[in-house]
Parts: C-alpha cells; sequence; structure tokens
C-alpha cells in the first residue's frame, strides 16, 4: 500500500466547506433562545459613574439586563494572563485585574460594561441604546512611545509596565561591540494589524435546568482550555458541568485562542436567566475587541567585522499589550520573540530587553507568527542595512553568517536539531532567477520604474515543548496534547484530537497519518476535535503546533493500536507475537500465508468469543475491546525555516508599489500533504504581504480606532499579490517520529522583511516604516529626488 | 435596522407622490441599505423604484448617450453602445466597487447619493452632462451642489443621464487600498468646445479642476500641465491620502488620463 504521507490527498472538509454545508456557530439555534447584545464603552479611559438600566428593561421583549454589578456578586472571575513573566530584576509582572464586564473603570473603546438579552436582536438592540452610562472620561494613554511616560492606566501598576524583561548577556554583547569595525543602527516599527478572520466571534448558550449543564458553543481555538479557565478561573461552573464545544471556525490566527468577555458573560446568564443565549459579533466589534497583533517600537544594533561577520547583537523594544495582559499576550513579546531574535545566524553575543507596557487600546495578543514576525523582522532588517553599509550583496553576507553544523546551538535559547539554511537559499535564489535583477530593474527604469529586490532568511520555532520548560518560563498550563484512536467492531476508526482545526484540514491530514499507521483506507477514518464530551482533554491549536505535536499523539495512539492488535493477531493466528509482522493494515506470520486483518482483529477484540466453545481470541489479561490514547509531550519545538525573495515595482509619481514577484522557499520537514501545505504557505504570505504594504490599525490621540471597518483598514485582496513561487527543501526533524517541522506561520513570518528589503532596496536604502502605502512610498521617491539633485 | 414601509411603484409618478421628507427612493441600494442596517439613517417610506421600466437602458443618437437612471453599472460597462461611443465611461462603470456592488447599484443612485469619491459625478462633469428628472433638466455643473447633497428635491426623481459624446476621453482613479473609492479620481474629457478635468475624491465634491482645463484646452498635452502646481486648500486629508498627496496626485493623475485619451 503506498503512503498517504507526502501525496496530494484531497481534502475531506472540501465537500462540507465548498457546498456551504458548514456548521458555524452562528448556525447553530436553540428553542427559546434569547438574544444578546453588549454595551460597551465609547470612550478609551472613562470611570463609569452610574448606570441606569430602568428605562431598558422596560424596553419590548427584555428578558434581563447584566452589569459588572451583578458579576461582583456572583464573584464571576476575569481574563487572565497565560504566561507569568518576570523582569530583569527578578520582579513578578504586573497584570490588571480584567472583569468580564467593567464595573469602575473601562480601558479601551468596546470594553463591555452590560449586556441586554432580549427575545430578538431588535430588541435588544432597541434596549441597548436606552441604558444610560453616566462617565467620567480621562485621558486616553495610546502612544506607544510615550506610555511610560504617561499617566498610570491601573492603579498600582507604576508607569504603565507590565514588566522589563531581559534575555541574553549585557556584558558579553558590551565587549563584542567593542570589538566591533562598525555597529549597525535600525529603528522600526512593527506596525499593529487587527486579524480578521472570515467568521466573526460568537457564542450560543444553552443551560439545562435539571443536569445544570451548561453547554457553550463557541469561536474557539482551544476548547478544552477555555472550560478550563472558565471553571477554574472564572468560576462558571464545575468543569464537569460545562461543555465546551467549537464546531466549523471560520479562522483564528490566534484571536480565538483567548477566552473572552463574552463566552464568560453569556455562560454565566444562560444560568441565571435560565435560558438559552445566543451573541454573534458584528464585524464593528470584531475590529474593536478582537485581540490585534504585533505594535512594536524597536531599536536594534549589530556589531560587525568590516567583511560582514556578526559580532553580537542587541535589540531593545516596547510591546504593547494594550488595556489587559490576555493568554498569550506576555509570552508572545518575550520567549516568542527575543531568543528568534537573532535569526538563523552565528551570533557570539546577543540580548533581547523588551518592555511590555499597557495602553487604552484593545488588547494584543498572538497573531499569526506571534513575536516571530516582529524578531524575523528585526533581524532581518539589520542584516540588510548591514549589507547596504559594508557594500556587500544580502545573499553573500547572510551565507557568511549561516551556521554549518547541526544541531545549532542558537545564541539565546533554542537548540535547532536541524536544518540547512545554505541549501535553503540557493534553491531561493536560483528560483527567483537572482542573477537576472539587473536586467529586470533596466527594463523597469526604461518605463520611469523602480525596482527593487529583497532577500530574507529565517528560522521560527514552533510547537512550543517540552512542558516542564515551557511551565518552568511561566506558562500556567503544559504544551504537550493527546490523541485518542477508536476502532469500532466493524473496522472504522475515529481519532480524537485535542488539536482544533479551524481551517488547518486537520480532518485530511490526520487521516492520512492514521490511515499509513494502522492501514485502513482514509475514507475509512474519521478526525473528531473540538467538543469537550468527545475525546481527552487537549491544548488546542496555535503557533503551527497542530501536526507536530498533536498529529503525533494520534502516531502514537497508533502504535499502541497495533501493538495490541499484534498480541491479539498472535493468539488468533496461533503464532508467537515475535512472529507475527505487521504491514498495509494486516497481521502476518512470518514465513506463512496465515493473517489477519487490522479490521478482523478490531472485531475479534470487541466479541471476543465463538458459540458452544469457551475461547477468546484474546491473550490472557488482555482487555477487550480496540481503543488507545496517547499524551505526547515533545523533547523540543520543531524549527522550520527557509528563505524568501520579492521584488517590487514602484510608481515615482504615485508611490504605488506593486509586489511583481514572489519566491518562497521552506523548509518544513516531511510534508505530510502538498497541497494543504501550500494553502498555509500562501494565506501566511497574504498575511505578511498585507502587514508590509496595506494593514495597519491606527487609534487617534482619544483611543478611538479609526481602522474600524473595511472601508478604512486595508485587508490585502487578491490583486495586491503574484502568482507565488514555491519550493521546498527537506531536513526532517529529529524530535518526532515522523520528521515534521510547523508550517502554518512561515509566509507571515518571512514576508514583511523580504518585501519591505524589496522596497528599500528600490528606494536605493532609504528607510521606511511599514505599512509600505503609497504616500509614504511617494515622499520617499520625491526625497531621493532631491538628494540625487543635490549630488548632481 | 429600523421598522420602515416599503413601497414598489410602478410609476415615476406614484413614486413621487409617496415621497415626503422621511422617504428615500430605493434604486440599487448600494449606500442606502448598509445605512439602514448600520443605523446610520432610517426611514419612514421606503420607495422602490426598480420595477420602473422606463427609467433603465441605454440610447445612442447622433453626438449623445442617454442612460436611465436605474441602469446598473454593469449594464453600462458591458454596452457595446457605450464602448464604441464613450470608452472610457464604460470602463469607468467597469471600475466602480465590486461585481456585486455592480450587478446591483445604479448610475442614477450614483448621482443623487453624490459621495465625494464616487466615480460617475466626474463622468457627468467632465462630458457636460444633462441630469433630467421627472420636472426638469439640471445641468451636471449644478447638479452637484456639495459633499452628499445635490439640486434634488426630496419628490424629484432622476429619469435619465445625457452624456455629450468627446472627441477623447479617460478616467483614470487612484483607488483608496482599503475602500477602493477614489482617492483621486481625473476625468479628462476633450470636446470641441474646449477640455474638462472633472476630479472626485480629492474634495467634497466632484468639480472641475480650471488650470488644468485650460491649460489643455489650448494644448492638449501632458507637458502641457507639467508647470502647473495644484493647491492643497480644501482638500480631503484622511489615514491614506494627506491633502497635499491629494493635489499632487490630481495633477499626476491628470497627466496619466491625457496620456491614455
Amino acid at each position: 500500500m503506498a503512503s498517504l504521507v507526502g501525496s496530494r490527498v484531497e481534502r475531506k472538509e472540501d465537500k462540507r466547506f465548498l457546498t456551504g454545508k458548514g456548521r458555524y456557530t452562528a448556525d447553530i439555534n436553540i428553542a427559546n433562545q434569547t438574544y444578546a447584545v453588549f454595551i460597551r464603552s465609547p470612550h478609551a479611559r472613562a470611570k463609569i459613574k452610574k448606570i441606569d438600566t430602568s428605562k431598558a428593561l422596560k424596553s419590548p421583549g427584555v428578558v434581563d439586563i447584566l452589569t459588572g454589578e451583578h458579576i461582583a456578586q456572583d464573584k464571576i472571575g476575569g481574563l487572565i494572563a497565560g504566561w507569568a513573566i518576570r523582569s530583569e530584576d527578578n520582579s513578578e509582572m504586573k497584570c490588571p485585574a480584567n472583569p468580564p464586564l467593567a464595573k469602575d473603570n473601562v480601558n479601551f473603546v468596546g470594553d463591555p460594561i452590560a449586556v441586554v438579552f432580549a427575545e430578538s436582536l431588535d430588541e435588544a438592540k432597541a434596549a441597548a441604546e436606552l441604558v444610560k452610562i453616566d462617565y467620567k472620561v480621562l485621558k486616553a494613554v495610546t502612544s506607544l512611545a510615550d506610555t511610560m511616560k504617561s499617566e498610570t492606566i491601573h492603579d498600582g501598576i507604576d508607569k504603565n509596565l507590565c514588566y522589563d524583561w531581559l534575555l541574553g548577556d549585557r556584558q558579553k554583547v558590551k565587549e563584542a561591540f567593542d570589538k566591533a569595525d562598525k555597529i549597525i543602527k535600525l529603528d522600526i516599527t512593527n506596525n499593529r494589524l487587527i486579524p480578521n478572520a472570515m467568521e466573526p466571534r460568537a457564542c450560543v448558550i444553552d443551560y439545562n435546568t435539571a443536569s445544570e449543564e451548561i453547554t457553550c458553543y463557541t469561536t474557539s481555538q482551544n476548547p478544552h482550555l477555555s472550560r478550563l479557565i472558565m471553571s477554574a478561573f472564572g468560576g462558571v461552573a464545575p468543569e464537569n458541568k460545562l461543555r465546551v464545544v467549537a464546531p466549523d471556525v471560520g479562522g483564528g490566527f490566534g484571536s480565538k485562542i483567548n477566552l473572552y468577555n463574552e463566552e464568560i458573560v453569556c455562560s454565566w446568564a444562560a444560568k441565571k436567566i435560565e435560558r438559552p443565549i445566543k451573541w454573534i459579533a458584528d464585524r464593528t466589534e470584531s475590529f474593536l475587541t478582537d485581540t490585534h497583533g504585533r505594535d512594536h517600537i524597536t531599536h536594534a544594533e549589530l556589531a560587525v567585522t568590516n567583511d560582514g561577520k556578526f559580532l553580537g547583537f542587541k535589540n531593545e523594544t516596547i510591546a504593547n499589550l494594550g488595556a489587559y495582559a490576555r493568554v498569550f499576550g506576555t509570552v508572545t513579546p518575550t520567549y516568542l520573540f527575543g531568543p528568534c531574535a537573532t535569526g538563523v545566524y552565528v551570533m557570539p553575543a546577543a540580548y533581547s530587553n523588551v518592555k511590555a507596557v499597557y495602553t487604552n487600546t484593545a488588547p494584543v495578543d498572538a497573531y499569526r507568527g506571534a513575536g516571530r514576525p516582529e524578531a524575523t523582522y528585526t533581524i532581518e532588517r539589520i542584516v540588510d542595512k548591514a549589507a547596504i553599509e559594508l557594500g556587500m550583496d544580502p545573499i553573500e553576507i547572510r551565507m557568511k553568517n549561516f551556521p554549518t553544523e547541526f544541531p545549532f546551538k542558537q545564541t539565546l535559547v533554542h537548540q535547532v536539531d536541524s536544518g540547512d539554511y545554505i541549501a535553503g537559499l540557493k534553491k531561493a535564489k536560483e528560483m527567483a532567477d537572482y542573477d537576472g535583477f539587473a536586467a529586470r530593474k533596466k527594463d523597469s527604469e526604461s518605463r520611469g520604474k523602480l525596482r527593487g529586490i529583497g532577500v530574507t532568511t529565517y528560522f521560527e520555532a514552533c510547537g512550543i515543548a517540552p512542558s516542564p520548560v515551557v511551565m518552568m518560563l511561566g506558562c500556567g498550563v503544559g504544551l504537550w496534547e493527546s490523541a485518542e484512536v477508536r476502532f469500532n467492531p466493524t473496522g472504522q476508526v475515529t481519532v480524537y484530537t485535542g488539536s482544533h482545526s479551524h481551517g488547518q484540514s486537520h480532518q485530511t491530514t490526520f487521516a492520512q497519518i492514521a490511515a499509513d499507521e494502522l492501514g485502513v483506507p482514509i475514507e475509512n477514518i474519521d478526525i473528531v476535535h473540538g467538543d469537550t464530551d468527545k475525546g481527552t482533554f487537549g491544548m488546542g491549536t496555535y503557533g503551527s503546533r497542530s501536526l507536530t505535536v498533536g498529529g503525533i499523539a494520534i502516531v502514537n495512539a497508533c502504535k499502541k493500536i497495533v501493538a495490541k492488535g499484534k498480541r491479539i493477531a498472535a493468539k488468533m493466528l496461533e503464532a508467537s507475537e515475535e512472529d507475527v509482522e505487521f504491514k498495509d493494515g494486516e497481521y502476518v506470520v512470518a514465513k506463512s500465508n496465515k493473517k489477519k486483518t487490522i479490521g478482523e482483529v478490531a472485531f475479534a477484540s470487541y466479541l471476543p468469543g465463538v458459540r458452544d466453545e469457551v475461547k477468546s481470541p484474546l491473550p490472557e489479561g488482555e482487555e477487550p475491546g480496540l481503543i488507545e490514547s496517547s499524551f505526547f509531550d515533545p523533547a523540543n519545538f520543531s524549527f522550520p525555516a527557509g528563505s524568501h525573495i520579492a521584488e517590487v515595482e514602484i510608481d515615482p509619481e504615485t508611490g504605488n508599489v506593486k509586489l511583481d514577484k514572489y519566491t518562497a522557499v521552506d523548509d518544513f520537514g516531511t510534508i505530510v500533504n502538498p497541497t494543504i501545505v501550500e494553502g498555509q504557505v500562501h494565506g501566511g504570505l497574504a498575511q505578511g504581504i498585507g502587514q508590509a504594504l496595506t494593514e495597519n490599525a491606527e487609534y487617534d490621540e482619544s483611543g478611538q480606532l479609526i481602522t474600524a471597518s473595511y472601508m478604512d483598514y486595508t485587508m490585502p485582496r487578491a490583486d495586491n499579490f503574484p502568482e507565488f513561487n514555491l519550493g521546498f527543501t527537506c531536513t526532517k526533524a529529529t524530535t518526532n517520529p515522523l520528521g515534521v517541522k510547523g508550517c502554518g506561520e512561515a509566509g507571515a513570518i518571512a514576508a514583511p522583511p523580504t518585501v519591505m528589503n524589496a522596497v528599500i532596496n528600490a528606494l536605493d536604502g532609504h528607510e521606511i516604516q511599514m505599512p509600505a502605502t503609497a504616500e509614504k512610498v511617494w515622499k520617499a521617491c520625491k526625497e531621493i529626488k532631491k538628494t540625487n539633485a543635490k549630488a548632481a | 435596522m429600523k421598522k420602515f414601509n416599503y413601497h414598489s411603484a410602478k410609476d415615476v409618478k406614484e413614486a413621487s407622490k409617496i415621497a415626503s421628507s422621511s422617504s428615500v427612493f430605493l434604486a440599487g441600494g448600494m449606500t442606502t441599505l448598509p445605512s439602514m442596517k448600520l443605523g446610520l439613517a432610517s426611514y419612514k417610506d421606503v420607495i422602490d423604484i426598480k420595477k420602473i421600466k422606463k427609467l433603465s437602458g441605454i440610447k445612442v443618437s447622433g453626438k449623445i448617450i442617454t442612460i436611465g437612471a436605474t441602469t446598473k453599472h454593469t449594464e453600462v460597462a458591458n454596452s457595446k453602445e457605450v464602448k464604441k461611443a464613450i470608452p472610457s465611461l464604460a470602463a469607468l462603470a467597469e471600475g466602480i466597487g465590486d461585481p456585486q456592488v455592480r450587478n446591483r447599484g445604479t448610475i442614477g443612485g450614483s448621482i443623487a447619493n453624490n459621495d465625494p469619491a464616487a466615480d460617475y459625478p466626474s463622468a457627468c462633469i467632465a462630458l457636460n452632462a444633462t441630469i433630467h428628472t421627472n420636472n426638469r433638466k439640471i445641468d451636471a455643473e449644478k447638479f452637484f451642489r456639495g459633499m452628499f447633497e445635490t439640486s434634488l428635491k426630496s419628490s424629484e426623481i432622476i429619469e435619465a443621464i445625457e452624456f455629450n459624446i468627446p472627441q477623447k476621453s479617460s478616467y483614470q482613479k487612484l483607488p483608496n487600498p482599503a475602500s477602493r473609492y477614489a482617492i483621486v479620481g481625473v476625468y479628462v474629457a476633450k470636446h470641441k468646445s474646449g477640455t474638462n478635468v472633472a476630479v472626485t475624491g480629492a474634495k467634497s465634491c466632484v468639480y472641475n479642476e480650471q488650470d488644468l482645463a485650460k491649460a489643455l484646452s489650448k494644448n492638449f498635452s501632458s507637458s502641457a500641465i507639467d508647470n502647473i502646481k495644484i493647491s492643497s486648500s480644501g482638500m480631503n486629508s484622511d489615514i491614506h491620502a494627506s491633502a497635499d498627496y491629494r493635489a499632487n496626485m490630481v495633477k499626476a493623475f491628470a497627466k496619466k488620463a491625457v496620456d491614455a485619451c
């Protein structure tokens, strides 16, 4: 039987999604449901003086209106930060309370204050308009650069500083810098992004008054974790009385990792009002209250020799947490950012210093890549700047500083098990026709246009592990994953995974893996996920962890099934276990034609006997049935890497940047399904290119989000992209039996510096910040023209 | 969305009769319906004029193209007559919004709404259009009064728009990267009587850029406007484009338009 791992199996999900048969949270309706509308702060920072719901309560169709006062009375807990980070001086980070409904203070536009439940959505909306709230409006803190000098937002959090974190050795870096021929300096902004999942957040809550069980259908990337937090920290209900289901979810990109205010409030309220509740965010609520991404300002320095060897690196970053610290909010700018900031290079000394601050903006959390795009942008931009200042080719300077041996001990934390950065960059250079660039530049110039080429080499650390290390660093949970594999008596297989698919195609990829392990046709394998009542506890999907952690748990559970099956088969075949070989779904006795299929073994395991005789196929002490589970905790992260090359053409008359060519060569180790992996690369590139060229979340001084709709927030569209030119190299991961590495975030990590290096190359090294919008580029073109005229 | 009375008018007379200060005419609904859904606008009566056959269609006679008010953008974009007589007008229609918008949005709706960044108002100015209503004929120059403001009265319905076929013309647009509305759209049309340079997106209302128009009337070549400086005074300014950038783009896109003629 041919292996399915590595083949372009058509997606099992396609039929459902392409025919509109997906079942999303908004598709779920429960008899007698009420509709929830949240009343949110219109101010970025204010004290709540008084809430008057009396008129609204009398509005037609209103069932109830609840506020922060009710939350406090019922002692419902708030939202939490998932990682505790310590400052350089060893003090613990400072986090404000974040109640599900604000009672005394609001801290960003969209902060929820009260909720109306009514018989219809229109009635809920009409009543919401009648709730009167008196505010004392305070001065908002929105400028990241000035945050530490501004008024204190949260009582007791001095300078609005959550932590001042250091990774690395300042002294060693100083010594390295003292020896340098040249210090390259760079100031960059990592622009704030809004994830914009296609499906807005939603929840539907059912409460069974007899069993007292709450069922929360929600748009989550990790339903098990949501249940844990809602129970352990929210105190909504004990875990056994709380079921969380994340059915089809239309994209997350990190924004649906968090448990949000609305899920806690509605789950708690359904019990209180003894009615089911339905809440669906409108698009404006999504813009205002989904966690945002990135938002750093960084000063970086790179110490080099005149011939382009790197001696040391440092980066000083201010990271915006927004109004509150959420699940991955505090780790994204630290352990997911700092270690990767030295990139794929041998760097004798380095440190990353990050100050994470609170502002009166929406909470900032993990967004596709989470920390690693920011890190890669920092190092890949400064490496390019070094090449410019030293008069070197950007490929040459990179090649000069790559590690040549693996495992590669990366400067700050990571022990990179495998990779070949030289091979990747060589392949990218060839595929991008790097050597033909000069001719293409000339052609552009003949048409009055500017052309630039940009290179990036990245590595990323994903599938965060192992759990004891993760928890040592401050994570509140371990980051293993679980799987359970169940054979039915008639031979089909159901695989339960703790991972969650919200676009990743697990139904297909995981079935391919299980089919190979068990020798069962892929049609007979179903993947079940997203329901705390089905399958074991799991940690969910984010940080490119599903295949490298969740997929391996499935492999290991399948191996246990095969092992148990072998014991049973040996008994059935009257052979010794050592003489039985399992291949392509069959147990075969060596040097004989005696065999049993795994389906026959499964059948026998459930029906262990025959008529008229006391005879069992099960060896003595073996339990009936064929079900196995596994919890996999990898020994290390996985380290995908790659080289990307972009070419842009700029119209100096308008500043319009056209991305003309994009080549991506990635090393994801073993590839299970090339079509799905290519889709992941495309999606990541789209978001990364969006960050480089179009996307930017902007708040005004008073803390109003100016880009709160698609009229102003520039999501990239298909016509912003060229045909992507994809290639792959393969060095297998040594930390898992499949040799797989994560692939979900690569594009979003590599694209911003690749595109910006190309833009800045076209602008003769003139620095501009992301996004490279037309007006910015036009201004740069004008300045270059002026400078050139002066020089002439 | 607040409750309202829906009327489907069988003719212009009926539609006009129902109209009041708290009513709205509904054609494609591309602005009206989202505004109502978002709670930005509410009306007592919504008067649907889509079923009035007389209001739709394209006619060419001599030097004039007449387009009915409820003619959809896609119909203008694909019309053989328009493509032949004023290709730039068909291209403008092809560049409005997206396929969904073009399949529902109408020329009359666009003009009546007079969004400062809409495309069609620039065509009306550049092509010396006359707007026919159920009461009168209005020159385009007098029709567009200000931001979202026209000289239409509340019971007045646009029936058709009459465009003069120019000798040469081109519409060039710098789209807002997010909304794809015009940051600056410049419609250059050379008529026997002179050249118009209609600009949309740049100010609060479409206008004829007189300095450029005069220069091009004398010498229809992009180099003729090289030394003209466009003032940024009165230009819109937002996160996507400052007033200064817009002013510069008016000239850049006027040049592109002349070169494309």
